[in-house]
């Protein structure tokens, strides 16, 4: 079977991924997370093309698996991933303004996380497991331990001056 | 069953690492949990290198070596710097700190009085490790290494008795000895669910003879328990050695550890040790000259709260939606790939070396009745102490909050505590003195579970958190069991609508008809729990309930639709600051002339009340 490859995206790239990994259907997870670090998402036309690729899959099944897993993202993340923690321990000790404070300064809202000019992208996840330092944003893998709704602020605009 | 020769020396392996470390000189630990990185402990390590000291694995120059090592579970206090021989603790080290670290106590031999730990009850300086109230009442098995040794050193595993388990067991080669240990121990699940360790492992050697597998659940999804995480970054090796055993005594030569992909740290140094005990061979092919295989891998999860229950991890690690499938087929006769599968939790594992070390009388005469040996509790929220703990089970509340927990932080009253995550439910202050055990837990409407505590104070909304974790399970429900997915929904809406004040008593009935529905209805353990929370709060809090419902007042102060912020005209001065301060233009009034504030205009943030020189806005 072959599918009409619809927007341009590098085919061959996602071939060495499977080739890496095994076409096996229990690595499908495996590929997926490797194809959102190289894309910073899971585009479309790759899980389309990995479908049809690997052993006893559809671009069906792909999408399934891809929409299951709170990790995968359909859509770009930003260059730098936020990743608000709310876990039980972070939340009592008030993730919610920190998270409010990240929106405001970044003028995003539910249901468009990521800033127009493609920098930042926004999340809460469930527990990072630093429930000592609560609570914690993560960005872009460091941890910020025992933010506050002005201290996530400085944090930005530190962010932001290095990019202006 | 016939003694096998095995062809190495397990004590003289042992030896020969503990002479390298001796070579060490004096050992400096720093903590590298991922609480103490976020602090800044690799520019601590960093310090010391600069100021001459060793840091790595084994070199050594006969004077100081710097160990980067698992989480110390004192999380709230780190960077942690530990030294060992003077068994002094310093506390919320800075980089800054290190160079009077290293030339006060390492090279003089006095130590940094203003870096020890204070006690908060007595104000003193605390001279010895041990005796920080945090560390003194706690018994420690499956942390016993963690924050000791350097994770990332298979050497320093082995100086203290890893893989010597193994060995005794590989060379003994009597599987069924082995389970009648595990099941003599009493060992319990630690993951939740509290299943007999020892029956399983018997129910899935009773398919000995074909391929079969032992898989690792390290899919810790519970918010508020970090213990797998920190056995995993901490002491990695005593999780292989515990796997292997397991594998021995069930007939697997292939196993799995699913871990979180929240946790890349575990994962990394999951991995260096898989390489480091492979190359050592206490893992791979002909183990130790025993005729024994085993295969791990690691499966990364993907980020699904579900795939924690057992048969949905099944389905993730062979690359499916994480979601649950009827019991029966037990795993133990039909688990992963369609062969009989081992599944047990990270802690579980790391208790089965030390078992087999020490016996199992001896982690038998530890704990309650029927809940034996230790537990581990992620001790979080509104308390002055927070981290990881380990005490034996049985151990109360009380001694957990107070005095491992050094109390409710800035001198709150203790509220209750959450205990389980969100499959547990409350203990108020009436459990502060039951022994915390499986049963006792049961009991009194909540669970162990993965052994999340968090501490809740007078100014927590009970309303508020029962409404957090519903929408934490209706959020991670798989959607297979429509009493789950509509039900958790449903609930959810209901507690939404309390929290903003627009609840009716009905409101009550149907959450806990809907509750029992859910319960009842859904194929797995996420669904049969998910309403634990909110049936519990309602037992032991529905007078809060009632407060939101009948008199519209949240009485933590905590939600904010029910929040009324006034002006006291006999204080305001007309000063104009608050109408100027308010972002929404909800306050209005002449200058001099007392103000006002439209209140459904008015949005809470509290802008005009912190912004009032004369306190004259409050918080109704």
């Amino acid at each position: 079977m072959s599918v009409e490859i619809s927007h341009k995206i590098d085919t061959s790239r996602l071939d060495s991924i499977m080739a890496e990994y095994g076409y096996k259907k229990s690595n499908l997870i495996a590929i997926l997370q490797k194809v959102q670090e190289v894309f910073r998402y899971l585009p479309e036309d790759s899980m389309t093309y990995i479908g049809t690729k690997m052993e006893g899959l559809s671009p069906a099944t792909v999408y399934g698996v891809a929409t299951f897993y709170a990790q995968f993202s359909l859509e770009p993340k930003g260059k730098y991933e936020i990743k608000v923690c709310d876990g039980t321990a972070c939340h009592v000790r008030g993730s919610m303004p920190v998270l409010n404070a990240i929106k405001s300064r970044l003028n995003l809202v539910d249901g468009k996380m990521t800033s127009d000019d493609g920098l930042f992208s926004l999340e809460t996840v469930s527990c990072l497991g630093a429930c000592g330092l609560a609570p914690v944003v993560v960005i872009n893998g460091k941890v910020y331990p025992q933010m506050t709704s002005d201290a996530i602020k400085i944090v930005l605009d530190t962010l932001l001056k290095e990019e202006a | 069953m016939e003694k096998t020769a095995l062809n190495i020396n397990i004590k003289e392996e042992q030896q020969k690492s503990l002479e390298e470390i001796k070579k060490q000189g004096l050992r400096v630990l720093v903590c590298c949990g991922t609480g103490c990185m976020a602090n800044g402990s690799m520019k601590v390590i960093e310090k010391f290198e600069e100021l001459g000291a060793n840091v790595s694995t084994l070199t050594h120059n006969d004077k100081v070596t710097i160990v980067p090592t698992g989480c110390h579970g004192f999380c709230e206090q780190g960077v942690l710097v530990i030294i060992p021989e003077t068994h002094t603790a310093y506390v919320k080290v800075k980089v800054e700190d290190v160079e009077e670290i290293y030339n006060s106590h390492i090279i003089g031999g006095k130590p940094v009085e203003r870096l020890l730990y204070t006690d908060p009850k007595t104000g003193g300086k605390v001279q010895k490790s041990e005796d920080i109230n945090f560390y003194a009442k706690q018994t420690r098995t499956a942390l016993a290494n963690c924050g000791h040794i350097n994770a990332e050193c298979i050497d320093e595993a082995i100086s203290v008795r890893g893989y010597e388990a193994l060995y005794n067991v590989l060379a003994e080669n009597d599987p069924e000895k082995v389970i009648e240990t595990i099941e003599k121990s009493g060992l319990r699940g630690r993951g939740g669910g509290g299943f007999p360790t020892g029956r399983k492992w018997r129910f899935t050697a009773a398919n000995r003879g074909g391929k079969s597998y032992v898989v690792c659940n390290g899919d810790e999804g519970d918010p508020g328990a970090f213990m797998d995480r920190s056995v995993m970054e901490g002491d990695p090796h005593k999780l292989l050695e515990g796997i292997a055993i397991a594998a021995f005594a069930i007939g697997a030569d292939e196993a799995y550890i699913y871990v979180r992909a929240e946790y890349p740290l575990a994962i990394a140094r999951l991995k260096k040790a898989i390489k480091d005990a492979e190359e050592r061979n206490f893992l791979g092919e002909n183990i130790m000259g025993s005729g024994f295989n085993l295969t791990i891998h690691i499966k990364e999860g993907a980020g699904a709260f579900v795939c924690g229950e057992e048969t949905a991890l099944i389905a993730s690690i062979e690359g499916e939606r994480g979601m649950p499938r009827p019991k029966p087929p037990f795993p133990a006769n039909k688990g992963l790939f369609g062969r009989p599968t081992l599944i047990n939790n990270v802690e579980t594992l790391a208790n089965v070396p030390v078992i087999m070390l020490k016996g199992a009388d001896w982690f038998a005469s530890m704990g309650t009745e029927t809940s034996k040996g230790t537990k581990t509790f992620a001790l979080t929220g509104e308390v002055n102490n927070t981290g990881l703990i380990e005490v034996p089970m049985g151990t109360t509340l009380r001694e957990i909050v107070f005095d491992i927990g050094g109390g409710i932080r800035n001198g709150k009253k203790f509220k209750a505590v959450q205990i389980g995550g969100p499959s547990g439910g409350c203990l108020t202050e009436e459990h502060l003195d039951i022994p915390m055990d499986y049963d006792n837990l049961i009991k009194a409407g909540a669970m162990v579970g993965s052994g999340g505590l968090v501490v809740m104070a007078e100014d927590t909304c009970i309303v508020e958190v029962a409404r957090f974790f519903m929408n934490f399970t209706q959020h991670e429900s798989c959607g297979k069991c429509v009493p789950c997915r509509e039900g958790t929904k449903n609930m959810l809406k209901i507690l939404e609508k309390i929290v903003a004040g627009k609840g009716e008593m009905s409101d009550l009935d149907m959450l806990e008809e809907l509750a029992q529905t859910v319960k009842d209805g859904s194929l797995c353990g996420l669904g049969k729990t998910a309403p634990n929370p909110v049936l519990s709060t309602l037992k032991y809090f529905r007078d809060e309930y009632i407060a939101h419902i009948k008199d519209k007042k949240c009485p933590a102060g905590v939600c904010t639709a029910m929040k009324k912020i006034v002006i006291l005209p006999e204080l305001c001065k007309g000063c104009t600051k608050c109408s100027r301060n308010c972002p929404v233009g909800a306050i209005e009034g002449t200058v001099k002339q007392p103000h006002k504030i439209l209140q459904d205009k008015c949005i809470k943030c509290e802008a005009c009340l912190k912004g009032c020189p004369f306190k004259a806005i409050v918080l109704e």
